[in-house]
């Protein structure tokens, strides 16, 4: 039995970019993408689904992210996680990926009791692949990043290949140990109907708010232990919940300053004959160099 | 991202239209099953709500991971070697990720790990599923041999087979055909026998069998030696691992990736399902009628695969600087194929609901039976369903599968050249849906099961009552059609019975029959314009189109142009 913990992230949809959604400047206008389940995070939980599957154990996914990052926990669900808990809190607005691990650390101690943490590589908005390994630094945990498969768990031994730059190379560590998943390590399995109708009416703390708001017969202290009693209710934590250094959170937790955003155009344009010898070769390279495209 | 759910404007329409209040109370025990079961519903909102989500999955599935493998399972094939039949890879990945989303049992109950879903909403998703890959709708499809077990068999086959259907654990076959009894099921000879135990087992041989490498086998034989009709078979269960060998698969035009086995049995041993002698007469008839309907779900997924290319293609293909799809000649097809394809699926949920009424009916009744209930009620209204599922069967699977011949046949003409190539999809899907008129039951044998309620003009009273009603405005003109169609149609009729001719009658009944269809499509298309305007192009297009050909098979009937059958020895052989 092992028991994991899956780190996951509601992201705009860059896979399908149209053309309104490009701003001027070249930024991509995030309120008119449709918010998906990072890819990578999705095959990270699968690869947890797998090691339950053959060992037996417990999932739980957690996200930090605004309310409507709901609609991918309840996704989690339907694919398997025994549970899924949203960290949410205006106060965690703007956090970059310091004070995003940071947070996600606290919480992960705060669950306590894992063997592994399970992540994606990277997120397909911001393509930083450091919360992962930030929030396994924090937690002072052994890290296999990029793994492709795991081999073998044995005890508390995993062993595990990962992907590097012209190969891959074999790993072993112990538990516990955070983990973060390539895209091509296994394909993610799709929701399992049965799942997706029992779990289909689960709910985060903001969402009974919300339902309570719209109606004054119902109270929503009531309402979360009724959804906690089905099994329904998605556990939320706030800043004060995790009791965190509300320095440490947010815009105020974040020192990456966006400096400069660049509209890179990529076009078309004069064709240079390299013969292919030794010399033709060299002189590629140094073209190559001078570009900034090697080196 | 696709989805072939969301996607489909006009299976939104009728999901939202569909009426099946009824056929859910009944399978959820008046929604008593929400207190056993966490993925049950607790009302019918709830019930629709749950098989909308679940539409999403199968949606996303058959777009995104089904579909895009299609083509390669189709060149894979199946394989055999040795009596091992191996599905294509892409095949053994659907199945796989079918199970994990739990759809393997959608129609049986959640005891036996089902979702309980109604077959209505069933048919939903194997129309689906063959939009994305027509061949796997014969596994997929052939949900309805578990519910067969479960319907006829007894409650230890039910805990002995269902669950791993549910699971996907296995997969079924239904093994009625023989090199002698294709059409004529009378004629099976495989024989059923007993040792002095009672054991039942099987010997002879079946062909044509759709995926008859499955696990579990349901099978037609004949256990009471010396007969020679219908009388005397028995329908049975077994492990195809117990002695059946797959001698060989076919080589097919299409649906490549489907099994289609000659199997030997070797005395294997089997269960009887059900009472002795009622194999064919009582259950083999009966499954017919979910048999049909996954057949035609088949043929519709297809038409919608096809239109989609054709749609697809005619805006992509420019010819004389602009696309092809702005030239009438080309455009006028492609509204005959939406308007055709549309047609289609109103009769299909209407067939489909009438299945599921009668099956429900059937099922209230058993229970009542078992609580020492009355049923009279019931009775009547039972026998009134099954009227009314017993004309739309044969006459949705008739329909629908025709039109998937010519909608794959246009698809495939507005390609052009290049539709005739291996490399688009189109070649495919028309070569796919060649078989679907020819198994469970030839377009022929459709008009045969359907001709009897024709001629005895069942829906009558319902016609009445549309005619009796106010259609508005522009409807006010198709409702005329209509009635002028029933009118060529009561006026034929008259004229095929007086002539009491059974051979004049066996060739007018195709004509019969479709004069009626138009009839009951007709009105469904009517009632639809009313409450969306676009579904009034459809409804004109379609009414007027049904009047022209109308007429013409009144013309057919009664110019005499069928006296010729007596002379067919000279024609022919001539």
């Amino acid at each position: 039995m092992y028991y994991s913990i899956v780190l996951v992230k509601q992201v705009p949809d860059t896979a399908n970019i149209t053309g309104n959604v490009m701003q001027e400047d070249g930024t991509v206008n995030r309120a008119k993408l449709p918010a998906v389940f990072n890819p990578e995070d999705r095959v990270a939980l699968e690869m947890a689904l797998r090691v339950k599957d053959q060992f037996g154990g417990k999932i739980t996914a957690i996200t930090m992210g605004p309310p409507r990052a709901s609609d991918m926990l309840r996704e989690c669900l339907y694919m398997g996680a025994d549970q899924a808990i949203l960290i949410s809190d205006r106060k965690f607005a703007g956090a970059d990926t310091l004070a995003t691990s940071y947070v996600l650390a606290e919480a992960v101690k705060k669950i306590g009791g894992y063997d592994f943490i399970f992540a994606g590589r990277q997120a397909i908005d911001g393509d930083t692949a450091q919360v992962g390994p930030q929030t396994g630094e924090k937690l002072h945990l052994p890290q296999i990043t990029y793994l492709e498969e795991i081999l073998k768990i044995d005890g508390r031994t995993v062993t595990a290949r990962r992907k590097i730059e012209g190969g891959y190379e074999i790993v072993r560590c112990t538990l516990p140990v955070l983990v973060t998943v390539i895209k091509d390590a296994v394909e993610p399995r799709p929701f399992s109907a049965r799942r997706v109708m029992s779990h289909k009416g689960a709910k985060s703390l903001m969402e009974i708010e919300k339902m309570a708001e719209g109606n004054s017969l119902l109270y929503v202290d009531q309402l979360v232990h009724e959804y906690e009693s089905r099994e329904l209710f998605i556990k939320t934590l706030t800043m004060d919940d995790l009791k965190l250094d509300p320095e440490r959170c947010g815009v105020a937790g974040s020192p990456t300053k966006v400096y400069k955003v660049e509209s890179v155009v990529l076009s078309g344009g004069d064709q240079e004959m390299i013969e292919p010898t030794k010399t033709g070769l060299g002189k590629l390279i140094d073209k190559l160099m001078e570009d900034h495209i090697l080196g | 991202m696709a989805n072939y759910f969301l996607d489909n404007s006009d299976i939104q329409f009728h999901f939202k239209r569909m009426h099946l209040q009824e056929t859910v109370a009944i399978a959820e025990d008046d929604y008593a099953q929400s207190k056993h079961y966490k993925d049950a519903p607790v009302d019918y909102d709830d019930a629709m709500e749950n098989y909308r989500k679940v539409f999403e999955v199968i949606g996303d599935l058959s777009a995104n991971r089904i579909a895009p493998r299609a083509a390669e399972v189709d060149h894979e094939g199946v394989q055999w070697h040795d009596g091992a039949v191996t599905y294509a890879a892409g095949t053994r990945k659907n199945l796989e990720e079918l199970s994990k989303a739990d759809l393997m049992g959608m129609i049986l109950p959640r005891k036996y790990g089902g979702l309980n879903f109604p077959f209505t909403m069933y048919m939903m998703a194997v129309e689906m599923v063959s939009r994305a890959d027509a061949s796997l709708m014969n596994i997929f499809g052939l949900q309805d041999i578990g519910d067969t077990i479960r319907k006829f068999g007894n409650e230890t086959q039910r805990v002995e087979y269902l669950p791993k259907f549910c699971t996907g654990e296995h997969t079924g076959a239904m093994a009625l055909t023989e090199p002698d009894a294709g059409s004529d099921l009378q004629a099976v000879k495989l024989q059923a026998y007993q040792n002095e135990k009672g054991q039942w087992f099987l010997r002879g041989v079946k062909r044509f069998i759709t995926n008859g490498n499955g696990q579990v086998l349901v099978v037609l034989a004949r256990s009471e030696p010396g007969t020679k009709d219908g009388r005397g078979l028995s329908l049975f269960a077994c492990y195809g691992r117990d002695g059946v060998v797959v001698r060989r698969i076919e080589n097919k035009l299409g649906i490549h990736g489907s099994p289609t086995c000659e199997l030997q049995f070797n005395d294997t041993p089997a269960q009887l399902i059900g009472s002795r002698k009622f194999g064919l007469i009582k259950y083999v008839i009966d499954l017919m009628y979910r048999a049909r309907m996954g057949v035609s779900a088949q043929a519709l997924g297809i038409s919608q695969a096809a239109y989609e290319e054709a749609l697809m293609y005619a805006k992509d293909r420019i010819q004389f600087n602009k696309p092809i799809y702005s030239f009438p000649a080309v455009s006028n097809i492609l509204i005959e194929m939406r308007v055709t394809l549309e047609m289609n699926r109103s009769l299909f949920y209407r067939g489909a609901q009438s299945v599921d009424r009668k099956e429900k009916l059937e099922e209230l009744i058993e229970k009542r039976k078992e609580e020492g209930k009355s049923i009279t009620d019931l009775v009547a209204e039972l026998r009134q369903a099954t009227s009314i599922a017993g004309l739309l069967t044969p006459l949705t699977k008739l329909i629908l599968t025709e039109s998937a011949n010519n909608i794959t046949y246009d698809a495939l003409q507005i390609h052009g050249g290049t539709g005739y190539m291996k490399e688009f999809r189109v070649e495919r899907l028309a070569r796919d849906a060649r078989i679907t008129n020819i198994y469970e039951g030839t377009s022929q044998l459709q008009v045969v099961a359907a001709i009897g309620s024709v001629i005895n003009d069942i829906l009558r009273s319902h016609f009445e009552q549309k005619e009796a009603k106010e259609y508005l405005g522009g409807l006010s003109q198709l409702a005329t059609c209509l009635k002028e169609i029933r009118q060529l149609f009561l006026d034929c009729l008259r004229f095929v019975v007086d002539r009491k001719d059974t051979s004049f009658q066996d060739v007018a009944a195709k004509d019969l029959v479709e004069l009626y269809g138009y009839l009951v499509i007709g009105y469904l298309l009517l009632d639809e314009a009313e409450s969306d305007s676009r579904k009034v192009f459809i409804a004109n297009r379609y009414i007027l189109g049904s009047l022209a050909q109308a007429k013409r098979n009144v013309e057919c009937i009664k110019n005499g142009m069928y006296a010729d059958i007596l002379h067919a020895d000279k024609i022919l052989n001539g």
